[in-house]
């Protein structure tokens, strides 16, 4: 794909997602205008208040964005389960909700503290007059320090403004559209002119709000109305503008497609995409979700459909250790599935994305190393590298357990950078996944599980219980199962993932449509 | 009539910043609290509009005792200068001058009548001055609109702190005298703290003396000068003559 090409891939996506991205940073300004201006007033009387509300402020600003959005949605989950046990009603704890609460916490800091600051610095003069000519307090508070204290107020309001424009680029792993679309789905896919369309769209939409709020202080200072209708003007237009093309989509109740943050989802995504729409069914998907996010959502309806890996929910949400065969894992993890979720499983696919070692093969060949049992007598000679998830895994304490494995350093990668970390002799071994495409471009070589220590991890389509029994949904779907291989998604993937000549996930998705509707003719 | 009985101030854990005033002013009178600096004439006189509540006695204005009124009500019915004149920034000099009749809710057109009156009255021409801003006039100009905000709800009782003291010496004449004049034209019961002797000799019907905090003598200016209570007394009221005779010995001189 060429750059140019990438760039009207990203440009047509551009509407729903700058359109996101808009409705959730003004929503969440303007919520944390509202909590924390009333906050800040309160706690003008109350040193123990102010004290309380600033540290908060300030500790929240200290937690990492991604990891604040990233709480957001187990808390809303439970609470949402909470609402639905106690007054029968729930909400949806996927997306916006989680979103929009860490986002107007990121925002209160600045407005909360400049609140605080402008009207403490009111000059004592004029409040002494204000009360020696009879205003009451709320009269004091009214006509003077809240129109005195009001630039300073307006110059934290912009801070907050950029800051949550910036963070709402993080909001996708909860499963929100956003600019940060373009950025997660860029990094994983090693599209540099999404990442940086994603950037640049943002850096834009928050420099456009901040010069409107500038125009707003301005008719502020100068007292000047036209100045202010203009603001509110820019504002206006900037979130009609952008809301408009979302609520051409409302109307209709699309299925909802996840996928995890990376490449081989992306394809997957959508792949099923073009099979549902194909079969009449309008759907829309929620890209880049985090691993437990997603599978939590599938539970809880938020989400309709999604491809998992039978060893992934075996470890992580049955709490099994034990490796049977294959075929075996798939049938208790369907039986699971269903009997406590209702959730169907449509079938397996036809590959395994499974956790796996791998080793530049002359490195492997020089220290004669075939599989996980010969690297136990080498391994605190040996550097290993792995994703964010492998090293706090339970697979990872069963390998180390069957095979007595210490590496001398362990490190961490983004996935793209972990292929290349092993390929560059920068570390020895990595955890690869064994249908990444990158295996065959750099010529690793998979170590062997004599022991077994590690599940199959079968890629099997998944539907949530609200679309269960939809047999035409199903059978949109179903030609699906069995029909990719290992070699062909080792393929998929790596046309998306080389560094030239790529392809996006849309483009090859539509060439294993192709196939796969060929097959069933 | 505003009688002060026994009216005492202390902050927590000090020595009475005032102590036992008894003191009755008279309806239509100008009476000049004059004292140094720290002697409590200002508290003494934050305790009768009651922008400080006394730690004992009591206020009278007009037979009522003002502990049973409510203390907002009771400093929108009384006019106050400011010695920091104290104008709102961001309001302009009509907007300062209406502020208390818009806090009482009157509206928009009687304000704006009401507020040229008091612009003239103060001698501020309105087509000129109520559209500009404090920080745009000089300070002789802003104590005239601080006087015309004490005026606008037509009160019977003024009360001034300092109020000609942050301001060159010529604007301050002109305005004191202005301001005699509005007092005697409108009948109003003024007080006024400075520490000027002058300018208390100048402008009040009676002079009340303060120090430590107690009520040294209370008199005309004529009584103070012929009959002084002590040394105190005779030496605050000798400062104006002796500046002069000092001033006169020097221009001689030249």
């Amino acid at each position: 794909m060429s750059a140019g090409g990438a760039f009207a891939a990203a440009f047509a996506d551009l509407p729903e997602y700058l359109g996101w991205h808009v409705v959730l940073s003004v929503t969440a300004v303007l919520l944390g205008i509202s909590l924390s201006v009333p906050i800040a007033i309160a706690s003008l009387r109350s040193p123990l208040l102010r004290g309380t509300a600033l540290g908060l402020a300030s500790v929240i600003q200290t937690i990492p964005g991604l990891a604040l959005l990233a709480l957001f949605y187990p808390l809303l989950l439970a609470l949402s389960g909470f609402t639905r046990a106690a007054f029968g009603f729930g909400f949806g704890a996927l997306g916006f909700l989680p979103a929009l609460a860490a986002l107007t916490l990121y925002s209160m800091l600045p407005i909360l503290r400049n609140t605080i600051a402008g009207i403490q610095s009111v000059d004592p003069a004029a409040k002494r007059a204000a009360r020696g000519i009879g205003m009451s307090d709320g009269q004091l508070l009214r006509l003077v320090e809240l129109p005195l204290a009001l630039p300073i107020i307006i110059a934290g309001i912009r801070t907050a403004a950029t800051w949550v424009v910036g963070t709402a680029t993080l909001s996708t792993p909860v499963g929100q559209t956003s600019l940060g679309n373009y950025i997660f789905a860029g990094l994983q896919t090693e599209n540099w002119v999404f990442v940086l369309f994603g950037c640049i769209a943002a850096a834009a939409l928050a420099l456009v709000i901040d010069r409107l709020i500038a125009l707003a202080e301005r008719g502020v200072a100068r007292r000047s109305p036209s100045f202010l209708i203009a603001a509110a003007a820019g504002l206006v237009i900037v979130v009609g503008a952008s809301v408009l093309p979302l609520l051409a989509n409302v109307a209709t109740q699309p299925i909802v497609i996840g996928t995890k943050s990376f490449d081989e989802q992306y394809i997957l995504g959508a792949l099923i995409e073009q099979r549902l729409g194909a079969a009449g069914f309008p759907a829309t998907r929620r890209d880049g979700l985090g691993s437990t996010v997603i599978f939590d959502a599938l539970s809880s309806g938020e989400i309709d459909v999604y491809v998992d890996y039978s060893g992934t929910l075996w470890a992580d949400e049955m709490k099994r250790q034990d490796v049977p065969g294959r075929r075996v894992v798939i049938d208790q993890m369907c039986r699971w599935l269903y009997s406590t979720r209702h959730i169907h499983c449509i079938g397996p696919l036809g590959f395994e994305n499974a956790y796996a070692f791998a080793m530049r093969r002359d490195r492997a060949q020089a220290l004669g190393i075939r599989s996980l049992a010969d690297l136990s007598r080498l391994a605190p000679h040996l550097k290993i590298g792995g994703d964010y998830e492998i090293f706090s895994r339970p697979e990872w304490r069963a390998v180390r357990r069957a095979y007595g494995l210490s590496f001398a350093v362990e490190r961490q990668y983004q996935a793209n950078f972990l292929y290349r970390a092993v390929a560059s002799g920068d570390v020895d071994v990595i955890s690869a996944f064994s249908s990444d495409g990158r295996i065959r471009q750099y010529d690793l070589k998979l170590l062997g599980d004599p022991k077994g220590a590690l599940p199959p991890y079968d890629a099997i389509l998944l539907v949530s219980r609200t679309h269960a029994s939809d047999a035409a949904l199903i059978a949109a779907l179903k030609p699906l199962v069995g029909a990719i291989d290992l070699g062909t998604m080792q393929r998929a993937n790596l046309m998306v993932d080389r560094s030239t000549d790529k392809l996006t996930p849309e483009h090859v998705a539509s060439m294993l449509n192709a196939r796969i509707s060929g097959i069933h003719r | 009539m505003i009688e002060l009985r026994n009216l005492a101030k202390s902050y927590d854990g000090q020595s009475a910043a005032v102590a036992g005033l008894n003191l009755t002013i008279a309806t239509g009178e100008f009476l000049a609290l004059v004292g140094p600096s720290g002697c409590g004439k200002t508290t003494a006189l934050s305790m009768i509009n009651r922008l400080e509540d006394p730690s004992d006695g009591a206020v009278f204005i007009d037979g009522s005792d003002t502990r049973g009124c409510d203390a907002v009500a009771l400093r929108r019915r009384i006019g106050f200068v400011f010695q920091d004149i104290g104008l709102f920034p961001h309001m302009t000099v009509a907007e300062n001058a209406g502020v208390v009749l818009h806090i009482l809710g009157e509206n928009r057109e009687s304000i704006d009548s009401r507020v040229n009156e008091l612009l003239a009255l103060v001698r501020l021409p309105p087509e000129t001055f109520r559209n500009r801003f404090p920080a745009d006039i000089s300070g002789g100009q802003r104590q005239r609109v601080g006087v015309a905000r004490a005026l606008a709800a037509r009160p019977a009782i003024v009360l001034m702190d300092e109020p000609f003291g942050a301001i060159d010496p010529l604007a301050r004449d002109r305005l004191a005298a202005d301001y005699r004049k509005i007092h005697n034209s409108l009948g109003l019961t003024t007080v006024l703290v400075t520490h000027d002797m002058t300018e208390a000799i100048l402008l009040a019907d009676r002079i009340a003396l303060m120090r430590e905090g107690r009520l040294v003598q209370v008199g005309s200016p004529h009584e103070l000068f012929s009959s002084p209570a002590d040394d105190f007394v005779r030496a605050m009221m000798d400062t104006p003559r002796r500046r002069a005779t000092a001033l006169a010995a020097t221009m001689a001189q030249a």
